[in-house]
């Protein structure tokens, strides 16, 4: 075994020597290889970043896998009791224990600006919502359950409605009003950013608020929605089951769906960048393996030049399969070092400001950090490739006749 | 205790037009632990192709070679090359030292072919050998920073640092002038018989072949033995021969 370990090492030691003699032309041609590798690590990296990028606004915008929507309407002109359905929500809800749940519903309120009142449209939410969406908040807070319980409803807004109101400073609990059969006094506790540019003036409230402030006979005509997080293995089942259930409990005349409404039911993300990514691909590809045979290249000269070098080793004790790795080592360790350089380039290029904002597209997400993977594939293909370029002149070099090579 | 024995070896090679090239016609040697051989002959009378043989690194066309007591054509390849690396050392008439590697490198290059202490602990025997050959202080030169002498007690030091029991010169001071490689010749001669190592030279120098105990001559593939005072003689005007 000791023979082993020194054979590994000495054969390292020997491809690292002989790296470092020529390292000019060595480093020459691994140019190539450590550019192609910084370019295939930064599209594999941006590809991945972006893709969770790309989740995550899906996500906001219709929840995380597995997000079940619940709607009810009635079939004919008497529209289906609002109470019953919450009171049917309630109940499966508990019956299937689902983690997150929450009626929404759609409706406009009108709002009082200083400039004039307008139509605003105003989701009702529960809490959790804001966990199923993954909101993020420019400014202020999400709802707590203590908002239940306040007289005047709290109000999350987008920037569209904040601009409205002219920024003011929510430590100062600003108020706007709310136009209905009486008037309402409603406090912003938090802005959201717009979903796109130039969205319209956007509000949320808590569901207990909207209740309050809406006439029965309003509410009836827009019941509430159920959206429910479950898991995704049970989602198939759970629709079965939840839509009989409440279909069950509200009796004739009502109709039910559930639906799947988060990205992984509609087909998964479509990556935007990907026409990008496949030709950066192949462009790095092809360089990989210009760089590969500028590689090989190089080393058959070098094993050329080194004939009489092999013969001297040979005659030292050097066996044919040591000289065969020895020199194939030679290729690896150097593309080796070129790839966790490209790797570093890589990392550098996709964490600099100007390809962040690029990437995000002004969307307001949180990058993850650079993908782990993306460096192993990097360093991955730079090893693999060294092993191929380094075969062929590893041949050579056994095939060395070494009472030919140290003749003179 | 033999070493290296040779029985009735040829060596023939067939030349391009397809003829064959007696080079070796029956060669029989013994070469036992504290030999020193001395083998001289005219330019191309095949004592290259026989140091070749003596150093596993040629196969007889006919007769065999018994490498301490075991028929070398019974040994594989890597088996082969592993003996060499563990028992023989090389001495070439052009030093061969390693470009682009320090002296200290040089030294160090059959150890990286030995396994246990002498791998690990590689670096501190090549420097005990180099100061043994008196160039512990060009330790770090690059060869081409060295004179011919110098390169030359490197590839003493090269040769000797594992132990071989067999060392191999083939014309090591035919690349010298006549002081030095007299120098040269002394410590390998010296360094040889304080490792108890056998040594067979191959020369053109009588001051050389005269070091040795035994003396041969090589002549159209035969080897014969000689009387040392014939060797000076048939050295000293090689037009002579
Ligand atoms: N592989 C070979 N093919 C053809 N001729 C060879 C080969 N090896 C050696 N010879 C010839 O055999 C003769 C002996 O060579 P060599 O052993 O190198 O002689 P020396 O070392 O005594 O000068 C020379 O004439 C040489 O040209
Ligand atoms: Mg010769």
């Amino acid at each position: 075994m000791s023979g082993f370990a020194s054979g590994l090492v000495g054969a390292f030691s020997e491809a690292w020597a002989e790296v470092r003699i020529h390292k000019t032309r060595v480093l020459m041609s691994l140019i190539g290889v450590a550019v192609a590798v910084a370019a295939l690590t930064s599209v594999v990296g941006l590809g991945s970043i972006a893709e969770q990028a790309m989740i995550e606004t899906y996500e906001r915008q219709s929840g995380r896998p597995a997000t079940l929507i619940v709607n009810v309407w009635g079939t004919g002109e008497v529209p289906p009791d609002a109470l019953a359905v919450s009171a049917a929500f309630d109940t499966v809800v508990d019956r299937y224990q689902i983690e997150y749940a929450g009626a929404f519903t759609h409706s406009s309120q009108t709002v009082q600006f200083v400039d004039g009142a307008m139509p605003v449209t105003t989701m009702g939410v529960e809490v959790g919502y804001g966990t199923l969406h993954r909101v993020v908040m420019t400014n202020g807070r999400w709802f707590v359950e203590a908002d239940e319980q306040r007289l005047a409803p709290a109000l999350v807004v987008n920037e569209a409605f904040y601009a409205r109101m002219g920024w003011p400073e929510l430590s100062g609990h600003p108020t706007v009003t709310l136009l209905g059969d009486t008037k309402t006094a409603a406090v912003v506790v938090g802005v959201i950013p717009e979903k796109w540019e130039g969205e319209e003036p956007v509000m949320h409230m808590l569901n207990s608020a909207y209740l309050r402030i809406t006439p029965p006979s309003v509410v009836a005509w827009s019941p509430p929605m159920l959206e429910a997080w479950v898991p995704t293995e049970l989602s198939d089942e759970l629709t079965f089951r939840i839509k009989r259930d409440i279909a069950g409990a509200l009796g004739e005349g009502v109709n039910v769906d559930v639906s799947r409404q988060d990205y992984q039911a509609w087909g998964g993300t479509m990556d935007p960048f990907g026409p990008f990514k496949l030709i950066v691909t192949g462009v790095s590809i092809l360089v990989l393996l210009l760089g590969a045979l500028g590689l090989v290249n190089i080393s058959m000269v070098t094993v050329k030049q080194r004939i009489r070098e092999i013969g001297i080793r040979r005659s030292f004790g050097a066996t044919a399969g040591r000289v065969f790795f020895a020199v194939m080592m030679e290729s690896v360790v150097a593309s080796a070092v070129a790839g966790v350089v490209g790797v570093m380039i890589a990392v550098l290029v996709i964490q600099s400001d100007l390809v962040q904002s690029w990437i995000t597209s002004g969307f307001p997400v949180d990058l993850p950090p650079f993908p782990v993977e993306a460096a192993i594939i990097g360093i991955g293909a730079a090893t693999l490739v060294g092993a191929l370029a380094g075969l062929l002149p590893a041949i050579v070099a056994v095939r060395v006749k070494v009472i030919n090579a140290i003749r003179y | 205790m033999t070493i290296l024995r040779l029985e009735a070896v040829t060596r023939t090679v067939a030349l391009p037009d397809g003829s064959p090239l007696h080079i070796l016609r029956g060669i029989d040697l013994g070469v036992a632990v504290g030999d020193h051989v001395s083998i001289v002959g005219r330019s191309g009378s095949g004592k290259s192709t026989l140091l070749n043989l003596l150093g596993l690194l040629d196969s007889p066309t006919s007769g065999e070679i018994f490498f301490e007591d075991r028929p070398l054509s019974a040994l594989r390849s890597g088996a082969r090359d592993r003996a060499r690396g563990r028992d023989i050392g090389f001495i070439f008439q052009q030093f061969n030292l390693l470009a682009g590697r320090t002296a200290l490198e040089n030294v160090m290059t059959p150890l990286l072919y030995a396994s246990g202490r002498k791998f690990w602990q590689r670096r501190k025997l090549a420097l005990e050998m180099l100061d043994r050959v008196g160039l512990a202080e060009r330790a770090n030169s690059m060869p081409e920073q060295l004179s011919g002498g110098e390169q030359q007690r490197v590839a003493i030091a090269r040769a000797l640092v594992r132990g071989p029991r067999l060392i191999l010169a083939d014309e090591p001071t035919g690349a010298l002038d006549i002081e030095t490689g007299a120098s040269v010749m002394q410590l390998l001669d010296s360094v040889a018989q304080q490792t108890g190592a056998a040594l067979i030279t191959i020369t053109h120098d009588a001051n050389v072949a005269a070091l040795a105990d035994r003396h041969y001559r090589l002549d159209r593939g035969v080897l014969a033995p000689v009387d040392v005072r014939r060797v000076i003689a048939l050295a000293e005007p090689e037009v002579a021969l």
